[in-house]
């Protein structure tokens, strides 16, 4: 039986998809602050990969100093608001908090995180202001969090910066990619409105930068290029039945929910091809969604998901079914309307996963999600003169300046580290636009002091 | 099976859990709900010719998370009517005949002395406890601390009152004063059958940073209050201490009173003298009921000693007070890290580095968290086991003395201390202390 009914107005569908790490309040920051031990050297801050001063944040909020938290956070990282709701804090900050070797629950970092930058976003309370301009310009391609960040580190650098976006809002896979218990298109778009404000970086919607000829255009136009372009659709898994319309990417799926919500149609049985942290979204989504039957299939064993525990546990809880060493072989077909997917059992042997001959079998469906990876942007990437990518497609850098083979290019990212959280796009775009700070100053120092206000 | 009752100065009582002067001993109604609940004695809200009391009268501190660490008050004595309390006395006595109901007074004249005396004991008080404490508004006024910061004055009071009474009688004693032995002498002196300390400290709370007003505000304004609640405790502890090691003074029977709250606290005011115990804070924070765990922790606390009654170890850790002079400078202990229970906050190292001594060290290998003692550079401090927030993973191990138990009084009759800077021994101990520029490094 399902969990879930389907969600049929907003405020079922909010239901549906409670925040997982919802908003303190007061007395719970009050009382949880409390709790943080201020350790010398903090783990919580080394397993930060943007370094907040998590300790002191903490203080800060527990003196009534929120103001001063925040800017502890933005500081580090200017997807402050975001990370708290979306990082994996159990495996990041929360998971190195040294109370867990006592047996004590650790500090909720990224809800106290939350806490602090949603004061001061809903306060529209500016922490920095733009630096006094240098003349230099700086392209960003993409709006996601490596973009923004870039932006914004160059903003107080003083370099005038615009992104080009291709679609119609910010934030990247924050916004469109991530699921919706995680956080709500409203409080992402609002910190990247805050900042925005702030810092009066110039964003184009709807402007793809596609062609060879977009890229001479800004080479001749900017003084430095930043990519942020993240990965691309969901790349094909070469079996029959790919192509019905009730086969969609996770990526393409989990946008689609995030914008329409309860008024999309999930059908009453749903397969979800693949074992990464996405596969887990759109299985828990689908569940949430109110689909009776859900089946995460992943053709390696439990063990070998590249998902992290917790999101599987999260997806099982919502009543997904997992189903391990099954390889899909066809996806099946009357009337092109998908009927269910016909898998072959796998082994691992010798470090080889091989199908069982004889072993097919069927599960059946009215939807298949492929969350089996994405396909890069090679065939863009390849237009830029100089650009090195790696074996996986990945953006070749130089790893503290984030410096491409093309003096001209920085990138950072998913395009860089083959699709990984938010906050390591954060951190790669701020290290980026230190880069080009390096690159058209001279001046490199990732200690400067941001202009405040 | 321990027997909790005590005879305080002749002032019977089921046990020695008593309610202080104060908020929650303003009505009979308040008393009678606490003697319900278990306790054994009541100290009335002062009695004296009622007052007026502002609006917004008490203030908190607070740690962390705790609230009411500290907790002052700018509440005056009663201001209910004379006769409705003493009647309220005769009710509680009529039903409670064995428990201890004292009356707080604070009047002024030899002449009010007397007939207050007259008129509580009329309505059946065990005892009178005079009010000689109190550092807010009446000592404005020459009563409360005033009295109980001149000795002589205290001395006469006590006088008029021991000739007016003829019920025991409890002096009680304000901590805002250089040495408490002083007023404590005169109390006795004056013929007092017993003393109860501490009452408040002189106290701003805190300050209102929109308005730059004290708490608690009135009116924009604010006053000194009286501060008392857990953090008071060790003061009141040494006090009572102090007055128990007196020759003079020792026999007289002693009221503990300073951040009570708990059984831990009852037994350590009992070995440090007190016979009986009274508190205040801590009821207006969690109400009569906290008395069931006192009463519980006392008597396990007993049971588990073979002592009967409160008596078989009141004062028991006074001969263990010495003086500094008087202590061994031989013995040593040395901070020792169980790294099975190490959570690897690193606490201790940045309190011994920045703090103490420079005695722990921390590995250069990013993995290990757990920090090492520096046995030759530990002074034996203690900080790095207090500041460890895991229960017993930094203990102080005694270490085999390298030399015969010696005392600075035995060194200084043997003349062996420096006893200028030219001494040739005024070099210190030589214990580790780094060079200043390799503060630098870090």
């Amino acid at each position: 039986m399902a969990e879930y009914t389907r969600p049929q107005s907003e405020e079922e569908f909010q239901r549906n998809f409670k925040q997982k790490k919802p908003l303190m309040n007061s007395t719970e920051a009050f009382v949880e602050s409390s709790r943080c031990l201020f350790c010398y050297d903090a783990p919580c801050i080394k397993a930060c990969p943007t370094h907040i001063d998590i300790p002191l944040f903490i203080k800060q909020i527990h003196t009534g100093n929120v103001d001063g938290a925040a800017a502890t956070i933005y500081d580090q990282n200017w997807m402050g608001n975001a990370c708290g709701k979306v990082c994996p804090t159990q495996v990041l900050c929360e998971g190195a908090c040294v109370l867990n070797h006592a047996h004590v629950k650790p500090i909720e970092i990224g809800r106290l995180q939350n806490y602090a930058t949603r004061q001061v976003i809903e306060a529209d309370k500016p922490l920095y202001r733009k630096g006094e301009p240098n003349g230099k310009k700086v392209a960003v391609i993409g709006a996601g969090p490596a973009g923004i960040a870039c932006a914004c580190e160059l903003s107080v650098l003083g370099y005038a910066v615009t992104i080009f976006e291709a679609h119609e809002k910010p934030s990247g896979l924050t916004v469109y990619g991530t699921a919706p218990y995680k956080i709500t298109n409203e409080e992402a778009l609002s910190e990247v409105a805050y900042l925005q404000k702030q810092l009066d970086f110039d964003i184009q919607y709807q402007s793809p930068i596609i062609s060879e000829a977009q890229i001479r255009d800004l080479e001749a136009r900017y003084d430095a290029i930043f990519l942020g372009v993240g990965i691309g659709p969901t790349s094909s898994l070469g079996i029959p039945g790919e192509d019905l319309n009730q086969v969609i990417g996770a990526v393409e799926f989990i946008q689609d929910l995030r914008f329409k919500k309860h008024h999309l149609q999930i059908p009453q049985s749903v397969v979800v091809l693949g074992g990464g942290n996405t596969a887990m979204d759109a299985a828990s989504e689908s569940a949430r969604m109110g689909a009776e039957k859900v089946y995460l299939v992943y053709r390696r064993s439990k063990d070998a998901m590249g998902a992290y525990w917790f999101e599987y546990d999260l997806a099982l809880s919502a009543g997904v079914q997992g189903v391990f060493n099954a390889s899909p072989k066809e996806i099946l077909e009357k009337d092109g309307k998908v009927t269910g997917v016909k898998f072959i059992k796998t082994v691992l042997e010798n470090g080889r996963l091989s199908e069982i001959p004889g072993s097919e079998f069927f599960i059946e469906c009215d939807m298949v999600i492929k969350a089996t990876g994405q396909a890069k942007m090679g065939d863009f990437l390849k237009q830029i003169k100089g650009l090195t990518l790696d074996t996986s497609q990945r953006i070749v850098v130089d790893p503290i300046r984030y410096q491409t083979t093309n003096p001209k290019y920085f990138a950072g990212g998913d395009a860089v580290n083959g699709g990984a959280e938010v906050v390591n796009g954060a951190y790669e775009g701020k290290q980026a636009a230190l880069g080009i700070h390096l690159y058209l100053t001279g001046d490199f120092r990732p200690e400067n002091p941001k202009p405040k206000l | 099976m321990a027997d909790l009752s005590v005879n305080f100065a002749g002032i019977k009582a089921p046990n020695p859990f008593w309610l202080a002067s104060a908020p929650p001993t303003n009505s009979g109604y308040q008393i009678m709900k606490a003697f319900d609940a278990g306790w054994g004695g009541a100290v009335w809200k002062t009695l004296g010719v009622p007052i007026i009391n502002v609006s917004s009268r008490y203030g908190g501190l607070n740690y962390r998370d705790t609230r009411m660490s500290g907790f002052n008050n700018i509440e005056l004595i009663s201001d209910r009517s004379l006769s409705d309390n003493l009647r309220e006395i005769e009710e509680v006595k009529k039903y409670f005949p064995h428990h201890a109901v004292i009356a707080s007074l604070m009047v002024e004249t030899k002449k009010e002395w007397e007939q207050i005396i007259k008129d509580v004991e009329n309505a059946g008080a065990d005892g009178i406890e005079l009010n000689f404490g109190c550092p807010h508004g009446m000592c404005e006024r020459g009563m409360g601390s005033a009295v109980g910061q001149e000795p002589a004055v205290l001395e006469t009071i006590v006088g008029w009152v021991m000739q007016a009474a003829k019920i025991p009688v409890i002096t009680k004693l304000t901590p805002n004063i250089s040495n408490i032995e002083d007023p404590g002498l005169a109390a006795v002196k004056g013929g007092t059958d017993a003393i109860s300390l501490i009452n408040t400290i002189k106290s701003i709370i805190g300050i209102d940073l929109d308005t730059f007003a004290p708490y608690p505000v009135v009116d924009g304004k604010g006053t000194n209050g009286g501060y008392c609640g857990p953090a008071v405790k060790p003061i009141a502890m040494n006090m009572v201490r102090q007055l128990a090691q007196n020759p003079e003074i020792a026999r007289t029977p002693i009221s503990g009173i300073g951040g009570i709250e708990a059984w831990r606290d009852v037994v350590e005011f009992i070995l440090l003298g007190a016979t009986s115990v009274q508190v205040c804070t801590a009821v207006m924070h969690y109400g009569f009921g906290i008395v069931r765990e006192m009463d519980s922790g006392l008597r396990r606390f007993m049971d588990e000693r073979g002592y009967n009654t409160i008596y078989d170890f009141a004062g028991k850790a006074l001969p263990n007070v010495l003086e500094w002079k008087d202590l061994n400078l031989s013995y040593k202990v040395v901070a020792s890290i169980n790294a099975d229970k190490c959570i690897g906050c690193q606490l201790c190292y940045i309190a011994c580095e920045d703090g103490a001594h420079q005695a722990i060290s921390v590995s250069s290998d990013p993995a290990n968290r757990i920090p090492s003692i520096i046995e030759e550079n530990c002074v034996g401090c203690n900080l790095c086991s207090l500041v460890c927030p895991v229960e017993a993973c930094i203990t102080m191990e005694v270490q085999p003395p390298e030399a015969a138990p010696v005392t600075w009084e035995q060194l200084s009759e043997a003349n062996a201390i420096p006893d200028s800077f030219n001494d040739p021994r005024a070099g210190g101990n030589g214990h580790y202390v780094p060079e200043p520029r390799l503060a630098l490094r870090k």
